[in-house]
């Protein structure tokens, strides 16, 4: 049986999802995109430029991915709802990232401003795939907002540290009924393969990729880290112990007579 | 609170008794440490940490690929105006100068955005000089409405205006201001402007906040290079940033490292900058701000420039003209109607090719257009 994710009404076999915003060049994205069949793609509407003859970067996304606009530049829920619904208006369909961040120091996205944008988008029938700083009580309210994903990040933006939020990311995704997509931070494959195995629904990265030396084959790692994690995590990735597992139980003589 | 207080702090400051205790050990502390507090970045606007450019230059990459990938952003300067009452003594605008004065007018301004629009740039930094009466907030209120239709990004290189001001001006769609305060050391700054609003210190180092204030996007500021020791200006301009950067983080904060350029002023810049020390300036000013944009401008050489952009640089400006109305006229252009000679005359489509060899997307579009406006 095909292990789909359903987000919305979509169902999604490739759980790796790519960022556009750092490559050294459109037609390397266009590359990447294809060789690793990536079907969510998002795309900041702040550099999409319908107008440009041979410069729109939509050009270069395959006609099978599915582009996820995002309301990268977004200080407030109010600068948030009207980047989304230009997107609509500018024929990107109704998925949505809201991504809401007033610090430019450590790019920490602001919960309460994502919630309020959240609830209006939603309310509005856009898909609303919220990336949020891991909080279990605010991503309840994400979900009773209507959105359709939970995209809590792993370490800041660009910072390649990898899954630092683990405890809180384990959290959601065992309290939370909706598909747990990490997004950002993510500097290794291991890292990507981490967040499956802990049952991630997907994983979102861009930096990692768009700046490695070798970008699709990077891609190409993430990809088969992604696959990997989630297998583990398919056939239940064993338990850590902190103590080694004699193969002689200590208890062995314990009979039921005894 | 006022940036001013924090130059007070270091007015004083010795800063050649510092340099001169700078050891090798102190600069290379400062090269690797993860966080850059002010006195590392004093450090490494050392004469001594002029001897580690290599190493800055390669952190100063990593770090700048890290936070801003591998991108350039393009735009073009459109001069509105050059009617002027300040008496700057190193400015081609210099109230005193005879040169040809004139604004725009608003057909013309339309003109010049369509010849930009043209070659793909979306992103205009529109200026004027200092003239309340010739060119007022009315004027180029209107001239932002017409280039709105043409652009997603307006940014403001004009007088020092109020909150207020500023505010309107946002509402009809200016997302960005740059202001440079030229020199930061006070009693440079008093000699060398003699008269005009311009004279007044307080008025134009407060312009940032009170943009910020207003809501504005983003924030350019930084010392026009050669007015005084480069080490000091590049170090008050790093502690500006860093303090608009804390006290506004919403808003997007950039440096800009402008060298004084030749001009109708017979003004020889007191102190020299080489392309060594700019060196030095845009990898200190990475390591230490590493989120924060830098920009540079046709002032340098194509060659220069194409070398630096790879060491923290992610803003450069293409075609650019300094006479008004520039864009349209280029072939016609007197030399004496414009503000500063510039030195890279490459168009936008050069630009761009030799972005993408060096293995740059050149990015014409960074915005969404107007987020506040009432239309």
């Amino acid at each position: 049986m095909q292990d789909l994710l359903n987000i919305a009404d979509k169902k999604i076999s490739n759980r790796l999802f790519i960022g556009t915003g750092k490559f050294p060049n459109k037609p390397t994205i266009k590359d990447v995109l294809e060789s690793t069949n990536i079907e969510v793609v998002t795309v900041a509407l702040r550099r999409v430029d319908l107008t440009s003859k041979g410069d729109n970067i939509l050009d270069y996304i395959p006609k099978n991915c599915l582009i996820m606009p995002n309301t990268s530049g977004a200080r407030n829920a109010e600068e948030a709802v009207r980047i989304a619904r230009l997107a609509q208006a500018a024929g990107l369909g109704s998925w949505i990232k809201i991504e809401v961040i007033n610090d430019n120091k450590y790019l920490l996205p602001d919960n309460l401003e994502t919630l309020k944008a959240t609830e209006i988008l939603a309310n509005e029938g856009f898909m609303v795939l919220p990336y949020m700083n891991p909080d279990l009580a605010l991503a309840k309210r994400l979900v009773k907002a209507g959105a359709k994903a939970i995209m809590p990040f792993g370490s800041p933006i660009g910072s390649n540290r990898g899954l630092k939020t683990e405890e809180l990311v384990k959290i959601m995704v065992s309290e939370i009924n909706l598909p747990i997509i990490v997004d950002a931070g993510l500097g290794k494959p291991s890292d990507a393969s981490r967040c499956m195995e802990l049952g991630c629904s997907a994983v979102l990265v861009n930096t990692a990729i768009a700046t490695a030396n070798d970008p699709i084959n990077m891609a190409k790692a993430f990809s088969l880290a992604v696959k990997a994690g989630r297998l583990s995590f398919l056939n239940g990735t064993s338990i850590e112990t902190e103590y080694a597992k004699a193969s002689s139980p200590l208890t062995g003589f314990l009979r039921d007579d005894n | 609170m006022s940036f001013y207080f924090s130059y007070q702090k270091y007015k004083n400051f010795d800063f050649d008794n510092f340099f001169t205790n700078t050891a090798l050990g102190d600069v290379k502390n400062s090269i690797y440490s993860e966080k850059l507090d002010i006195r590392k970045f004093l450090t490494l606007l050392s004469p001594e940490a002029g001897k580690s450019l290599e190493k800055m230059a390669q952190k100063a990459k990593r770090l700048t690929v890290k936070n801003f990938g591998k991108i350039i952003l393009l735009y073009t300067p459109m001069y509105l105006a050059n009617f002027c009452i300040n008496e700057c003594l190193y400015c081609g605008f210099n109230t005193t100068t005879q040169i040809k004065r004139r604004k725009l007018e608003l057909n013309e301004v339309e003109k010049e955005a369509k010849f930009i629009a043209k070659e793909g740039l979306r992103h205009i930094l529109i200026l004027t000089g200092e003239s309340r009466v010739l060119s007022p907030v009315s004027y180029i209120k209107d001239c932002i409405k017409i280039l709105r239709k043409y652009f997603s990004s307006i940014t403001i290189e004009i007088y020092p205006l109020t909150s207020k001001e500023y505010e309107n001006l946002i509402q009809e769609g200016v997302d960005g201001l740059t202001i440079y305060q030229e020199v930061y050391d006070e009693n440079i700054y008093r000699k060398l402007h003699l008269s005009g609003p311009k004279a007044n210190y307080r008025l134009r180092l407060d312009a940032p906040e009170r943009a910020a204030e207003a809501g504005i996007r983003t924030i350019t500021v930084g010392a026009l290079l050669g007015l005084n020791a480069w080490r000091k200006e590049a170090f008050f301009t790093g502690l500006h940033a860093q303090y608009l950067r804390d006290k506004y983080p919403d808003t997007e904060i950039s440096i800009s490292i402008p060298r004084i350029r030749p001009n109708t002023q017979d003004f020889s810049p007191p102190y020299n900058t080489d392309a060594k020390n700019l060196v030095q300036i845009i990898t200190a000013i990475r390591l230490f701000l590493p989120r924060v944009g830098i920009t540079l401008s046709t002032r340098e050489s194509a060659d220069l420039r194409d070398s630096l952009i790879t060491l923290g640089i992610t803003k450069i400006s293409a075609g650019s003209t300094t006479a008004v109305g520039g864009h349209t006229t280029r072939d016609i252009q007197d030399k004496k109607t414009v503000q500063f000679e510039i030195s890279d005359q490459r168009d936008v489509a050069q630009i761009k090719k030799m972005l993408l060899s060096k293995g740059y997307q050149p990015v014409l579009k960074d915005w969404v257009g107007n987020l506040r406006g009432n239309f």
